[in-house]
């Protein structure tokens, strides 16, 4: 920014830095929940890898009943919801920065949501389903 | 650089990956026949190779998500740094996919 000493009084305030929050339009909520379901993600990672490889080879019946032992689903159910709030934000990114056509952008954000709330919901059903046994 | 690319592609990769574990707990829920899909398809080597792909990808993912955590705390930077984080990344999520299916295979009670 040029000083020039002798101009008009200044009437620009840091107010115009944050108004809008920025080019992104969403301030640094996204960077915070991103970084909370990844740590979140780690834990649930290494869990969710090993109940996978350990139902490898089981038949139906000895799945629905690991799958449905309340341990397992918790993990699992937690597993589900932070990825895919993770992957919606990450694949948020990815749209933003490569797609700038502005309705492709829109249409593109639109069926990531969406796609990521049809995975969550599938994948929670499913568990909820094989836990209570309906 | 390229490790920053490769954690957009794993990113994207799992993204749709997500299919595969809807697929499989959606069967699973639906019943013994629906589940027969899944169980022919995991026990076939190319399903094994897609699960063990899709493992490896989410772990190089994570490990490459707690590097992404390191640099936020403005450590890091040093040239010697990222070689070794890039290093690690690579070579501990080969090991530790290997370290989680094993611990996974011994949960089952020997290999199948």
């Amino acid at each position: 920014m040029t000083d020039l000493p002798n101009a008009a009084p200044r009437l620009r305030t840091p107010l115009r830095h944050v108004r809008g929050l920025g080019s992104g339009h969403s301030g640094t909520e996204h960077f915070w929940r991103q970084r909370l379901t990844a740590i979140a993600n780690v834990p649930l990672t290494i869990a969710f890898v090993v109940i996978v490889v350990s139902l490898l080879g089981r038949n139906h019946a000895a799945v629905v009943q690991i799958i449905g032992w309340p341990p397992v689903s918790i993990v699992m159910l937690l597993f589900i919801a932070s990825i895919t709030y993770h992957m919606r934000i990450g694949m948020q990114v990815i749209i933003e920065d490569y797609v700038h056509g502005e309705l492709s952008k829109i249409l593109l954000l639109v069926a990531n949501t969406f796609f990521s709330i049809v995975i969550a919901f599938g994948c929670g059903y499913a568990i909820l389903k094989l836990s209570f046994g309906v | 650089m390229a490790m920053s690319v490769f954690h957009r592609i794993t990113g994207s990769a799992l993204f749709f990956g997500t299919l595969l574990l809807a697929w499989w707990l959606i069967a699973a829920a639906s019943g013994p026949k629906a589940y027969a899909g899944v169980e022919w398809f995991m026990g076939t080597i190319i399903g094994r190779l897609v699960l063990f792909g899709y493992t490896w990808a989410l772990i190089h993912h994570m490990l490459g998500g707690v590097r992404h955590l390191i640099w936020d705390t403005l450590h890091g930077f040093e040239p010697q740094d990222r070689e070794m984080l890039a290093r690690g990344t690579l070579f501990g999520s080969v090991i530790l996919t290997l370290v989680l299916w094993g611990v996974g295979y011994l949960i089952m009670g020997g290999t199948r």
